[in-house]
């Protein structure tokens, strides 16, 4: 229906014509590091409401409510807090890496951003390796954890950072295997080609029981991924105060805190891409009204919906379930995880050599 | 960081090279939890030697919180001295009021009148409810699930309410006084209680639903901390922790007080001995305190809910000693009386103290998960174990 490329030829169009290409080339870059950037803030400011919002609304609580009508200005009050707040760096402190680490932390997070497919042919960078670079960039975020945990010269961050990098690593494979099921049935890493096979139907419906699986594994690895309840060891509130940001503050926290919930989102939209087809509406079969009151919906929406959809589970684990412990973090990843999306991509790979799928 | 790390580093009981990584062997890792920690809900201190995730030793270190009540109760008449000890286990401040009043009465040898005593049992009950749900919340957030922490306190509040109506505090009582309790129950009391009753045997239900039934929290608790029974009786534990252990300690069953011995109720033991055994013994007991108050809280006879004293009361020259069973445990009141007004000696026993010298040897080999959750079972009240 409405598309968001028309407004983005419009504009490359009119570069291409004012400017030479190079030059034309560079703004489009501006513009595309302008927009990452406010989308990086905005997300973070609405994904932090949204938390404390769903949070509040499963503790029986109200949440914040004075900041701006329904408390909308809360995020940004805190964000002005944050940043006239003082940045300190403890003694004995490795400076460099200190300070490095929280714009590792968010660089990785943008970085992530640029294969996701917003909306229909709304995409920064159609890779045609979109899947694996998601998965390797977003090993990279392990390093501004530990980088974090080493140089504070705090015993609770390097635990935290210690706990995170085994995670991590760990949850990575389940993540990557399952991520890598999508891929064996669409036959691309491609962001959008990936989108465009699911246009008949997502593959959360087509790929039967073995893609559900794939789905809630992907899920339960995504969660540990990026250090969230119940697996926020790295963080562990009761047990080792913040985990590797115990020793920041201000701005540089602040970067810490954003970067974990726009990987939140990231993992969020990746999953709703394979698992649920991205920006494509909901089809049912040969129901042609149905389909087309669908059809209606801008893409945007299709794929934010399905992104906050994912993003409010994801939530939802972290105010149910109590924190794991260490080793059973680990043996689930190993004993559990790893050995049923093993078996899981094999099954995937039979049916798509078959042909069973939808 | 803290001198204390220093001093234990330098002992002997750690292997040489503690703290250096490089050298094989001797690979350990001192860490402070505390006198800051969101796990020790208080200024509670422990030295944790680690190896790795793995805990060697816990030295808990006290005394932050030290405000030498037992001396400043020397200067105190045995009126005064009650209201003191409300500060101690200030979650269960009522039990620690009937303890003290409970020695001070046996001294003076006053007969308290029956309804003092239903009323008392009342409290001490719905003191143990409020008591055991704040702990049932703040274990729950040690483990990382906050959420229950929110349903707790909704209840919580609504004992508080009850107890300001009648007691004109939420939190420090001191409603219990030598010879009864300070002032008669308020009309409403009866019935605000019943509707607590009823609203409260659902929300339990509600509890075991959210946490109890939990995979994950049940990873968490069960083989966790195990604590025989023999260490149990040895340490000195009391109250849910030894009865966790199956050692039986209940004071309302072994040496009734009150009317303990007129109701009808259970003590709570279990078999596990670990940190699921001491849940599962706290979360019975909110039913069986539940059902010593619906047998109670119709039948409260009518008469004078205050006995006859002396305004100045002086205690005959001995040594007196009493006992209740708050909700963390065993709480013993030790009085030596020279024959004046004030006391000479006064000495508590507190079930946190003991309970707490069994954590090191509940959690060696355990992680450091472990240990949070394994002390959230003991539900420490720091003022209480230094008082």
């Amino acid at each position: 229906m409405w598309s968001l490329s028309k407004i983005t030829d419009t504009i490359q169009n009119w570069l291409n014509q004012t400017f030479n290409p190079t030059w034309a080339l560079i703004f489009e870059m501006l513009i595309v590091g302008v927009c990452v950037i406010s989308l990086f803030a905005i997300l973070g400011l609405i994904l932090v409401l949204m938390e404390r919002k769903v949070s509040a609304w499963m503790q029986i609580r109200l949440g914040p409510n004075r900041v701006g009508p329904k408390g909308m200005f809360q995020s940004l009050a805190d964000t002005v807090k944050l940043l006239v707040k003082e940045g300190l760096t403890p003694g004995g402190a490795d400076k460099l890496l200190f300070n490095l680490a929280p714009f590792v932390a968010m660089i990785v997070a943008m970085l992530l951003m640029a294969p996701i497919a917003f909306a229909k042919d709304f995409q920064m960078w159609d890779l045609n390796i979109g899947v694996l670079y998601v998965s390797a960039i977003s090993s990279v975020s392990v390093i501004g954890i530990l980088m974090a945990g080493w140089a504070s010269n705090n015993k609770y961050s390097l635990l935290g950072a210690m706990r995170s990098g085994a995670q991590i690593v760990s949850y990575e494979l389940s993540a990557g295997l399952s991520a890598l099921a999508i891929v064996v049935l669409t036959g691309s890493l491609s962001v959008s080609d990936i989108i465009y096979s699911q246009a008949d139907g997502w593959w959360i419906f087509k790929g039967h029981i073995p893609a559900i699986i794939a789905f809630v594994t992907f899920i339960i690895a995504v969660t540990a991924e990026t250090n969230r309840a119940p697996f926020d060891l790295a963080e562990a509130e009761s047990e080792l105060t913040a985990g590797f940001h115990t020793e920041y503050s201000g701005m540089k926290f602040a970067l810490f805190f954003l970067a974990e919930y726009v990987n939140v989102f990231i993992v969020c939209a990746i999953g709703a891409t394979l698992f649920l087809g991205g920006w494509m509406p909901f089809h049912i079969g040969n129901w042609q009204g149905f389909n087309h009151v669908m059809d209606f919906i801008p893409s945007s929406i299709w794929f934010f919906g399905k992104t906050f959809f994912l993003i409010f589970v994801i939530m939802w684990f972290r105010w149910t379930f109590p924190r794991l412990r260490i080793d059973q973090l680990l043996n689930l990843e190993w004993k559990y995880l790893l050995p049923i999306s093993m078996i899981n991509l094999l099954l995937i790979t039979a049916m798509a050599i078959l042909k069973w799928h939808f | 960081m803290y001198r204390q790390t220093e001093i234990i580093k330098d002992s002997s009981e750690v292997s040489p090279g503690g703290g250096d990584l490089e050298e094989g062997g001797g690979a350990e890792f001192v860490i402070n939890v505390g006198p800051q920690h969101p796990a020790t809900h208080g200024v509670l201190h422990l030295v944790i030697t680690l190896n790795g995730e793995t805990i060697k030793k816990v030295e808990p270190h006290l005394g932050f919180i030290h405000r030498s009540i037992e001396k400043m109760c020397e200067s105190l008449t045995y009126r005064q001295f009650i209201y003191v000890t409300s500060r101690m286990d200030y979650l269960s401040s009522h039990i620690n009021n009937h303890g003290c009043a409970l020695c001070v009465e046996k001294g003076l040898q006053v007969e308290i009148p029956p309804r003092a005593q239903v009323i008392r049992v009342i409290m001490d009950e719905l003191t143990r409810i409020a008591s055991h749900e704040l702990w049932w919340g703040a274990m729950a957030m040690d483990l990382g699930a906050f959420t229950p922490f929110f349903h707790a306190f909704r209840e919580r509040e609504t004992i508080n309410d009850i107890m300001e109506e009648t007691c004109g505090a939420r939190l420090t009582m001191n409603y219990m006084v030598p010879g009864g309790v300070m002032a008669d129950i308020h009309p409403n009391f009866q019935k605000r209680v019943k509707d607590f009753i009823i609203l409260f045997k659902s929300k339990v239900d509600e509890y075991d639903e959210l946490v109890t039934g939990n995979v994950i929290f049940r990873n968490r608790m069960k083989g966790v901390g195990f604590l025989s029974k023999e260490d149990a009786i040895s340490y000195g534990c009391t109250g849910p922790t030894a009865r966790g252990s199956t050692a039986s300690c209940d004071i309302r069953k072994l040496y009734p007080y009150e009317v303990y011995d007129k109701v009808e109720f259970e003590e709570i033991l279990e078999t596990g001995c670990d940190s699921f055994a001491r849940y599962m013994v706290r979360i019975r007991e909110l039913r069986q305190s539940i059902k010593i108050i619906e047998q109670l809280i119709d039948n409260i006879p009518e008469g004078d809910f205050q006995a006859k004293t002396k305004a100045v009361l002086k205690l005959p020259k001995g040594e007196f000693y009493s006992r209740v069973e708050t909700a963390r445990g065993e709480f013993g009141v030790y009085i030596v009386s020279e024959g004046g007004a004030t006391p000479y000696r006064i000495r508590f026993r507190s079930p946190g103290f003991s309970n707490l010298s069994a954590l090191d040897h509940m959690i060696r080999g355990g992680k450091i998960g472990d240990l949070i959750a394994a002390m959230g079972t003991l539900d420490l009240v720091i003022p209480d174990i230094d008082r």
